[in-house]
């Protein structure tokens, strides 16, 4: 079950001709994959395509009125190499991830698919994880399109424009014989605007058919010699076809006016923000009608030599807005035009930062740069407000995402930062998933992420004998991404002593909250239940503990030590299982709610600090970092560090409670256990004991009363 | 080369600021609502990621009137990040929030409409300074006010609070009465209607955060205890010894100093008895015609707290208090008739039963093989403590009771022997070195806490002195500041090597190093 429930959203994927699509710019994708008559989607989830991959999960029935087969890939090489189906049969299909992380992975399968050609449309869609929000490293997917030339469409982020490109999409796959990539940036899928639907279609062939009837063409295999005639085709029959289907059907697009000496080119999804800075210029109006002639490439790859030369080829100059690094495009356009003999001026990377997210002030910087260079003033200045010299700017501080409140993964961390107060500090290789907060204050814990379920693999040199071993972490849901062969098999060949402890909160809970084979919920759709223990020890693992409870900081402190001292040999695996808190309220918040409205009893716990016994050392907040253990003035007139607090917010996981006893912190804590619509013995046992112990504390008040002033 | 555009139609621009989990998007999805449901062309985005797990987020949504675009016969373009300063309204849940869209240059003095909530979220480094890492919000607060066309601020998460909803709903109904966007108060609500969560407290808390954007700004409450006059007036209708204590506090003692001494007593009167709040004032006296005003009113405070220290029976006294069930009851904000069950987690270990005994049993115990194992094992793990049962209630009173003999304890001992030799010390520097003795005499507040972190003060506060009774000539009072803030900044004791190894080689180098 997903993080968020799409009901809503899936209704709107049922909306036929001519009527109006409101939302998301991932989901306006989705219908418009339904429109296109998809025959299969795979996909894995992650920032920002997720919401695609979960509203197909909650749409079963209209996938199975359309015959389209939806699967949760195990990972991106998975869905990657399902677009296989598109080689041989007339079948439109679909595969998603997140990019580059998610390219990187997918590559080999990508590759060979690129090779051999398509017969039915296949569409990449790539959630381009760039710039501001990101949590990857820096890199291009175009680089991935250009190596093993499939094509890249970067449409304007609008619904029209990128619902259109999905649909040329699988036609220029299919023209072509080569898959392409659909290119969407973080803001362009999460971007709330309409668009005016079609009506959804079948495919006319179906996935049974193809099983039925299977078509052959060995030629479409990579092996010599047909790899060495992919090359060649690549070359000199798919290419120019996407490039006369790509002019046919004005994917590109030329805006303002046939005239002018100096012009500009930009990638379709950062079209808005240079329309922005024209309109602000006085350059164009707020409906994008320039008085620079602009050329969008709602295809950033491969360029179409005649548009651009015909676009450059009477003027002085031209800006190229191109995010990312390296300079694929400009380079490409230079080359194109001195090959023509054009000697239109280019710039770009020169103008323009050579790294890093393109925002609307960069833009406006470039712009403003060659508009200047090429002596056009604009009729509206724009000076950028003037950074503010206040010294409270120095107090604003970063706000770094971390673990939830009520978080299982934060006592696992809790207890490795106790177990190395024992034991000193150890290499720590971290993984992909929300445990990577764990890098980030309070806990500082972790050395590398070498990449999802990778973090056994990324500690395999520190196999030699040594007074410590290497402590990896990694998620359940990079353990069944490649983690259990790429980490764990591998940590058993070749004989490793290191821990690995596996995360398992029955989610890929970083991606939203997706199931995976471990998750224990039983799914109407998916095979769950399977779990880590099973896998790991039948890869051969011996020494396998599970820790059922996470909150159990002593509990774990003590596991881990074993594991990081025990003499006998071969990897360790500690599997540190306890649901997702955000999954896991997600559920019982509205269950609770309605048994109170039907007045049944409801108990909940919530932890709080004495504020006269806390001395305000802050111990209890630096073993956790719970967004509701926070800090509130200090009551005492002859004190001023503020004192420890819990807030609202609180679910009394118990981690407070736990953690000042393995710690030995302080007795501030207590524990609240709160009884909504009690039993009647319930409330009178507890009125009787109010009244007793009431008694006796109103008489030590008045004993005290006597000397106190 | 160009000439204007006849268009001369403009998106509205709003960006809000917000913590994961905190509604921002909820607030986004409004704002399009609302614009849809009244004739605009609406678009929102934002790059949530991870963010949304806590960390900061901004929301970004442009507004364009309908009829405008159909005058013109096209489509808008909008934009998906803001421009710097061209941004007409900004939102923020929280005041560093609103000092971060300052940052950004999202707020500028031309054209924004700040609506903002004046609470405090924490930043992580904020929570988890070993003394007080807060920001200061006074200064977030100059900053936001300065930098807006318009200022609408107040504490929302007290607001939402009181009307048992969320903060966004309450930023909705403060920015209805901004009147920075071109909608009426009626297409707010209906939007929240049209919403169908929570629609009832939703709509309470916007009505409540639109009555609040009525009045001017209201600045945070700032995150120091209002302090009382420092020189407060002479209490009276007192006890007979309180009264005899006030007069020799206000006869004899500097108006600055009177107010601490005072807390003193009574703190001391309520942690022991009368006698012991009388031997501090005692102390006090000895030492008070050597001392400089400042100096003496923080020795007041820091002997008080000293002499006060945390131990076992402190802590189950204060447990038991009369005050404390209702006190947490409120903070757990539950009703009259639910059952609110108190639970306590103690962890005393072998050191610290020893220290609640006279030091020859103390001594005995841990001469003797079997009763420290015993002990020890019996206090490997903490336990937990149910304060309104029968049992627990009666056990801690027990605890509690032990204060009597907490003069015969070797805690006590050794406390008052410490106290003795740090008084000392600052009565001898008093008089050549006043500043050096203020330092001194604030050392004494690195002991705090309990077990290991009463342990880890007591070795960072013992290891300063020892530096300071070491060094050939008196150190300056800023190498001792120095050396506290180091013992300050981390709980591994690193930055305090750091600066003693530092401050060792400046004075071997016989340079003055300033820590």
């Amino acid at each position: 079950m997903a993080e968020r429930s799409f009901a809503q959203e899936v209704t709107k994927l049922r909306l036929g001709e001519g009527e109006v699509f409101a939302g998301e710019g991932i989901l306006a994708v989705t219908k418009a994959l339904l429109e296109s008559g998809v025959a299969y989607v795979a996909g894995y989830q992650g920032a920002p395509i997720s919401h695609l991959m979960d509203v197909l999960a909650d749409a079963q029935d209209i996938l199975q009125s359309y015959g389209v087969h939806f699967e949760n890939s195990a990972s991106e090489a998975t869905a990657a190499a399902t677009l296989a189906a598109s080689v041989n049969y007339p079948l439109r299909g679909v595969a998603t991830f997140k990019s580059t992380v998610g390219t990187n992975v997918a590559s080999d399968a990508l590759a060979n698919l690129a090779s051999g050609g398509v017969t039915g449309g296949a569409l990449v869609v790539v959630g381009e994880d760039y710039g501001e929000g990101s949590s990857i490293m820096q890199e291009r997917t175009h680089a991935f399109a250009m190596k093993s030339q499939m094509w890249l469409l970067d449409p304007r982020p609008n619904l029209p424009s990128i619902v259109r490109a999905v649909k040329m999409g699988f036609e220029l796959s299919e023209a072509s014989h080569t898959p392409v990539m659909l290119q969407l940036r973080i803001r362009a899928c999460h971007v709330h605007g309409q668009f005016v639907a079609s009506d959804n279609r079948a495919s006319p062939f179906t996935l049974q058919q193809a099983l039925e009837q299977p078509q052959r063409d060995t030629s479409r295999i990579v092996l010599p010699p047909a790899s060495f005639v992919h090359e060649q085709e690549k070359i000199n029959e798919r290419w120019p076809a996407a490039v006369e289907f790509i002019k046919a059907h004005q994917l590109n697009e030329t805006l303002g006016p046939d005239t002018g000496d100096v012009g500009i080119l930009v990638q379709g999804g950062n079209c808005n923000t240079l329309l922005r800075v024209l309109h602000t210029l006085g350059l164009a109006d707020a409906f994008g009608r320039s008085d620079v002639p602009v050329y969008v490439m709602n295809v950033t790859y491969p360029m179409v030599d005649d548009e651009v030369l015909a676009f450059c080829q009477n003027k002085r100059a031209v800006l190229l807005v191109e995010e990312g690094q390296p300079n694929f495009i400009e380079q490409n356009l230079h080359t194109v035009l001195r090959r023509a003999g054009c000697a239109t001026a280019v710039h770009g990377k020169d103008m323009l930062p050579a790294a890093g997210e393109y925002t609307a002030t960069q833009i406006m910087a470039g712009v403003q740069k060659f508009l200047q260079a090429q002596q056009v003033t604009p009729p509206q200045t724009y000076v950028p407000p003037p950074p503010v010299a206040n010294p409270a700017m120095q107090l604003v501080q970063a706000r770094p995402p971390g673990f939830c409140t009520g978080c299982p993964e934060r006592p696992l961390f809790a207890a490795m930062k106790l177990v190395q107060r024992e034991l000193g500090e150890h290499h720590v290789s971290a993984d992909i998933g929300c445990h990577l907060f764990s890098i980030l204050p309070p806990f500082h814990i972790g050395n590398t992420t070498m990449g999802y379920g990778l973090g056994t693999a990324g500690a395999s040199a520190l196999n030699v004998p040594a007074g410590k071993r290497a402590i990896s972490v990694m998620g359940d849901g990079g353990f069944w991404h490649n983690g259990l062969t790429s980490g764990i098999a591998h940590a058993v060949f070749n004989r490793s002593d290191n821990l690995t402890i596996v995360v398992d909160n029955s989610y890929t809970s970083a991606t939203g909250g997706q199931d995976i084979p471990s998750s224990v919920a039983t799914n109407p759709t998916r095979s769950t239940g399977h779990a880590i223990a099973q896998a790991v020890k039948g890869v051969g693992v011996r020494w396998v503990r599970t820790v059922k409870r996470t909150y159990d900081v002593s509990g774990l402190r003590d596991m881990l030590r074993e594991a990081l001292t025990t003499p006998e040999a071969g990897p360790k695996v500690l599997i540190a299982q306890s649901e997702c808190m955000l999954n896991k309220q997600r559920r019982e918040r509205p269950a609770q709610r309605a048994r109170l409205q039907q007045g049944r009893r409801v108990v909940r716990e919530r932890f709080g600090v004495d504020a006269e016994t806390c001395t305000g050392d802050h111990s209890c907040i630096r073993l956790s970092g719970c967004p509701s253990l926070t800090v509130k003035p200090n009551p005492d007139p002859l004190r001023s560090d503020p004192v420890a607090h819990v807030i609202n917010s609180c679910v009394g996981c118990g981690m407070c409670g736990e953690v000042s006893h393995a710690a030995v912190l302080c007795p501030s804590f207590y524990r609240t256990r709160i009884v909504q619509n009690p039993s009647w013995p319930e409330r009178g046992w507890f009125a009787v004991r109010r009244a007793l112990l009431g008694a006796v504390q109103a008489m030590w008040a008045k004993r005290r009363a006597r000397w106190a002033f | 080369m160009a000439q204007p555009n006849p268009g001369q139609a403009k998106p509205i621009t709003i960006a809000v600021l917000a913590m994961g989990g905190e509604g921002g998007g909820v607030l986004a999805d409004w704002l399009v609502a609302m614009g849809e449901a009244n004739d605009f062309i609406a678009q929102t985005t934002s790059v949530p990621g991870v963010a949304q797990r806590t960390g900061a987020t901004i929301y970004y949504v442009e507004l364009f009137a309908g009829a405008a675009a159909r005058a013109a016969n096209a489509q808008p373009v909008l934009a998906l990040m803001p421009l710097p300063g061209e941004v007409d309204v900004v939102l923020a849940s929280e005041l560093m929030e609103a000092a971060r869209a300052v940052q950004r240059g999202l707020v500028t003095p031309s054209r924004t409409a700040l609506v903002m909530s004046t609470h405090r979220v924490y930043a992580m480094s904020e929570k988890t300074a070993m003394a007080d890492g807060r920001a200061d919000s006074s200064q977030l607060w100059s900053l936001a006010l300065h930098g807006a066309r318009q200022v609408v601020g107040f504490d929302m998460a007290e607001v939402a609070q009181q009307q048992g909803s969320v903060i966004s709903a309450v930023l909705f109904g403060a920015l209805a009465a901004s009147g920075a966007l071109p909608f009426a108060r009626q297409a707010y609500e209906d939007t929240i209607r049209a919403g169908g969560i929570g629609v009832k407290a939703s709509l309470a808390a916007f009505d409540a955060g639109y009555a609040m954007a009525q009045l001017p700004p209201q600045p945070p409450c700032t995150d120091v205890p209002a302090a009382a006059p420092q020189t407060p007036d002479k209490p009276s209708a007192l006890p007979p010894h309180a009264q005899a204590w006030a007069d020799r506090v206000w006869d004899a003692y500097p108006a600055t100093a009177r107010r601490t001494v005072w807390e003193g007593l009574r703190r001391l009167v309520d942690y022991q008895d009368v006698a012991y709040a009388e031997s501090y004032l005692n102390q006090l006296d000895a030492l008070r015609d050597a001392l400089e005003p400042v100096l003496l009113e923080a020795v007041a405070r820091h002997l008080a707290l000293w002499m006060s220290y945390e131990d076992t029976p402190r802590v189950a006294d204060l447990k038991l208090r009369q005050g404390r069930w209702a006190r947490v009851r409120d903070e757990v904000q539950a009703q009259p008739a639910e059952v609110v069950e108190v639970y306590e987690y103690l962890h005393p270990r072998f050191e610290e039963i020893c220290d609640t005994l006279p030091a020859p049993w103390a001594t005995r115990i841990e001469n003797s093989g079997w009763m420290r194992a015993l002990l020890k094992r019996m206090t490997r793990s903490g336990r937990v403590l149910h304060t309104n049962s029968l049992h627990g209630f009666a056990l801690l009173g027990v605890v509690a009771a032990m204060r009597r003999w907490r003069r015969q304890t070797r805690r006590y001992a050794r406390e008052h022997a410490q106290m003795h030799q740090w008084l000392q010390r600052i009565r001898g520097l008093a008089a050549q070195h006043p500043a050096l003795a203020l330092e001194v005499a604030n050392c004494q507040g690195l002991i705090k806490g309990y077990s290991d972190t009463h342990a880890r003060g007591w070795t960072n506060f013992a290891r300063i002195m020892q530096t300071l009774d070491d060094a050939p000539a008196p150190l300056q009072a800023a190498q001792l500041r120095g050396l506290r803030e180091a013992a300050l900044a981390d709980d591994s004791g690193k930055a305090l090597d750091q600066a003693l190894s530092s401050l060792r080689a400046g004075s071997a180098g016989g340079r003055h190093m300033l820590a």
